[in-house]
């Protein structure tokens, strides 16, 4: 088989019988390492399934008895009393801080992520494709304490502006509602900094799928007179569609479960603090309050409460990954 | 120190370390092997101090201390995970709601002997604040409870004016910053809030604040957040007010206003009286306390330990170990970096019960 640079294998056309290039016939020869390659395989897939089950096992075994003796709807109450009796908790705030934020974060890395990885495989020039990569890669390798204390120290203090131009412009609007809370220490500011500690993951899976673009499919475009814009438009885009939204549901995970960063910038509220829709606000988001409190689960009701919590996050990413799927396999009946 | 005889005697047998060994018929007793410990971070800076001095005059110890919290520590040390546990509370007496466990009863059954608490660091509670020309503040438990509950919203409010003659204040709005992890330094300070303005300050006391306010994670964050925050209010550990030079309230708890020092702290402490039997030191602290100069929040660091180790080695290691952190010079050394030390009539009693321990 010629092996052409720039052209990978799995873009040939299949053969007449209608087998890609790379598949086997699907006989086994029987031979020892072809069973033991077999055997680990599915072994690692099994683990894998085993964990998550046993990971939900357990969230659900702990957060159980201590939502039996809840005294409050655990899906909409904003209370959390869980040290004495009655025992009071609820997710209401956890949730929607949570969701806001991590969409937050999506709305601004997406796009910008997106470009960038466009940037890197279609308009670099060679010499600055790869040290550019490289370079947007490494932002995963940042602790998350490290963006913690940035977003707060470094960044917090500048967000203030741009909060005050949005409060006064669309204060009326609830999501933009001004509170009381601190401008570096709001759901706007960890949105952002969360927006960078997803890029890296947006932007290396995009990457992937967009230097895979049938040099054909490309061709064809720019022979018909396309514009790079359009030749963008018109065949990277669509044929890196599902990538992007793996990448996208895989950077929302993470956005959803961050701790540490999310800990240190965010500003708590208090007891009782009324309701508000704002970005502007403070709050808690499900694996924040978990962290931060994990110190001090003293008895069982008190950790379960914080795992049913977690048990909420658990199925809020399920939930994600299953409509990214569902999202991704439409797509690619579509584009077949 | 009457305890020292066997212990040399003890320390005698490896004595292969040798010729650096000059501890013959000194003061510090020393013994070899590791010891784990884990529980309050309040503490973190002074056990950390104690552990080293510890380590460089007995070379063959090694101690472990992981600061997770005062909760972690005691379940730790209930599971037999570690070998002390600190805690900013006394292990407790009674059953937490929701649960048929009692801390003490647990612990003695660990130990398979009494587990003892041993007052060893006191941590003054700062009212810290970030006030721009404003270097001396007065608060009373009152107007203190009136600011960190929301009803007294800027600093130029009446009440405030009406304790501070003479100091002029800005009309900024007050930012009340509270811990929002549950911690031992909330516990106290809504202890002290409860017991000296209870009219202002209904709510019990518990590690979760109660008040108003936006939440930080730790020390470090609220102090760091009053820091870069004009007209922020907290009420972290004294070193972490000192250490981000933020202003620090002096409180009037009737008998005039006391400043925050070592000395007033030591006060306060040898007003406390010994709830627990025996050599199980559990202090109970009088917060409302009107004796003149003693500053009245504060929390108290408990080492925790078995009162009859169940390893003979690592007995003899918590017993040397604790001995040094108890010294009167280790402890005065704790107050250059932000605690106060025992004064001398609660520091005896822990050095007797130190002795006591097998």
């Amino acid at each position: 088989m010629p092996s052409i640079t720039g052209v990978s294998t799995v873009d040939e056309l299949p053969d007449p019988e209608g087998h890609g290039p790379l598949q086997g016939d699907g006989a086994s020869t029987g031979r020892l390492g072809d069973r033991l390659f077999g055997g680990a395989a599915r072994g690692a897939g099994l683990l894998v399934i085993a964990l998550v089950t046993l990971i939900a096992v357990f969230l659900l075994s702990q957060a159980l008895p201590a939502l039996a003796k809840n005294k409050v709807n655990f899906l909409t109450s904003t209370k959390w009393n869980v040290d004495g009796t009655p025992l009071q908790f609820g997710i209401a705030n956890l949730l929607w801080v949570t969701v806001l934020s991590s969409a937050i974060a999506m709305l601004i890395a997406v796009p910008f992520g997106v470009g960038v990885a466009l940037f890197i495989t279609q308009y670099a020039p060679r010499w600055l494709s790869r040290p550019a990569a490289s370079l947007v890669d490494l932002l995963a390798a940042v602790p998350s304490i490290v963006y913690g204390l940035w977003g707060l120290q470094v960044f917090g203090p500048h967000i203030g502006g741009v909060q005050a131009v949005l409060e006064k412009l669309f204060g009326w609007f609830p999501l933009f509602k001004s509170t009381g809370i601190g401008a570096a220490s709001t759901i706007l500011t960890v949105a952002v900094v969360l927006s960078i500690m997803v890029l890296p993951i947006v932007t290396a899976l995009s990457r992937d799928v967009f230097d895979q673009t049938p040099i054909t499919h490309k061709e064809g475009a720019l022979a018909l007179g396309a514009t790079k814009w359009e030749m963008i438009r018109t065949a990277v885009l669509p044929f890196g569609k599902p990538g992007v939204i793996s990448a996208s549901m895989l950077g929302l995970g993470r956005a959803l479960g961050e701790t540490v960063a999310v800990m240190i910038i965010l500003s708590a509220l208090a007891d009782g603090a009324s309701w508000s829709w704002s970005m502007f606000n403070g709050g808690e988001t499900f694996a924040s309050k978990i962290a931060n409190n994990a110190a001090e689960f003293d008895s069982p009701q008190k950790a379960g409460a914080f795992l049913a919590a977690g048990l909420v996050l658990f199925l809020l990413t399920f939930v994600v990954n299953a409509i990214a799927r569902i999202v991704i396999e439409r797509r690619k009946a579509f584009s077949e | 120190m009457s305890g020292c005889g066997s212990d040399n005697n003890a320390t005698a047998t490896p004595g292969a370390s040798g010729t650096s060994n000059a501890t013959t018929g000194a003061k510090a007793d020393c013994a070899t092997g590791t010891l784990n410990g884990e529980g309050s971070s309040a503490q973190k800076n002074a056990i950390d101090q104690a552990i080293t001095d510890f380590q460089a005059t007995c070379s063959g110890a090694t101690i472990n201390y992981n600061p997770t919290g005062s909760g972690a520590g005691i379940k730790q040390f209930i599971a037999g995970q570690v070998d002390f546990a600190g805690s900013d509370s006394s292990l407790k007496d009674a059953a937490a709601a929701g649960s048929t466990s009692i801390e003490q009863a647990d612990a003695d059954k660990t130990c398979g002997s009494p587990a003892w608490n041993l007052p060893m660091v006191t941590g003054p509670i700062a009212v810290a604040y970030n006030l721009k020309g404003v270097d001396k503040l007065i608060l009373t438990p009152a107007v203190t409870a009136k600011i960190f509950n929301g009803v007294i919203t800027t600093w130029k409010d009446p009440a405030i004016a009406a304790i501070n003659p003479g100091v002029t204040l800005p009309s900024e709005a007050i930012k009340v910053f509270f811990r929002s992890d549950e911690s031992g330094t909330t516990d106290n300070f809504t202890k002290y809030l409860h017991a000296a303005a209870a009219a202002d300050w209904p709510a019990a006391s518990g590690k979760k604040w109660t008040g108003k306010g936006e939440g930080k994670e730790k020390s470090a964050g609220v102090a760091n957040a009053v820091k870069s925050t004009e007209g922020g209010i907290t009420y972290p550990e004294w070193s972490y007010a000192k250490d981000n030079k933020l202003g620090i309230a002096q409180i009037d708890n009737g008998a005039g206003p006391v400043e925050l020092t070592g000395e007033a702290v030591g006060k306060a402490v040898g007003a406390a009286k010994v709830a627990g039997e025996g050599n199980n030191l559990k202090l109970k602290l009088d917060y409302a306390t009107k004796e003149a100069g003693a500053y009245p929040i504060l929390l108290v660091t408990y080492e925790i330990v078995c009162s009859k180790g169940k390893d003979p080695a690592k007995a003899k290691l918590v017993k040397a170990f604790l001995k040094s952190f108890a010294a009167t010079d280790e402890q005065a050394k704790l107050q250059d970096i932000g605690y106060a030390p025992l004064p001398s009539a609660v520091q005896s009693k822990v050095v007797t019960a130190i002795d006591a321990l097998s």
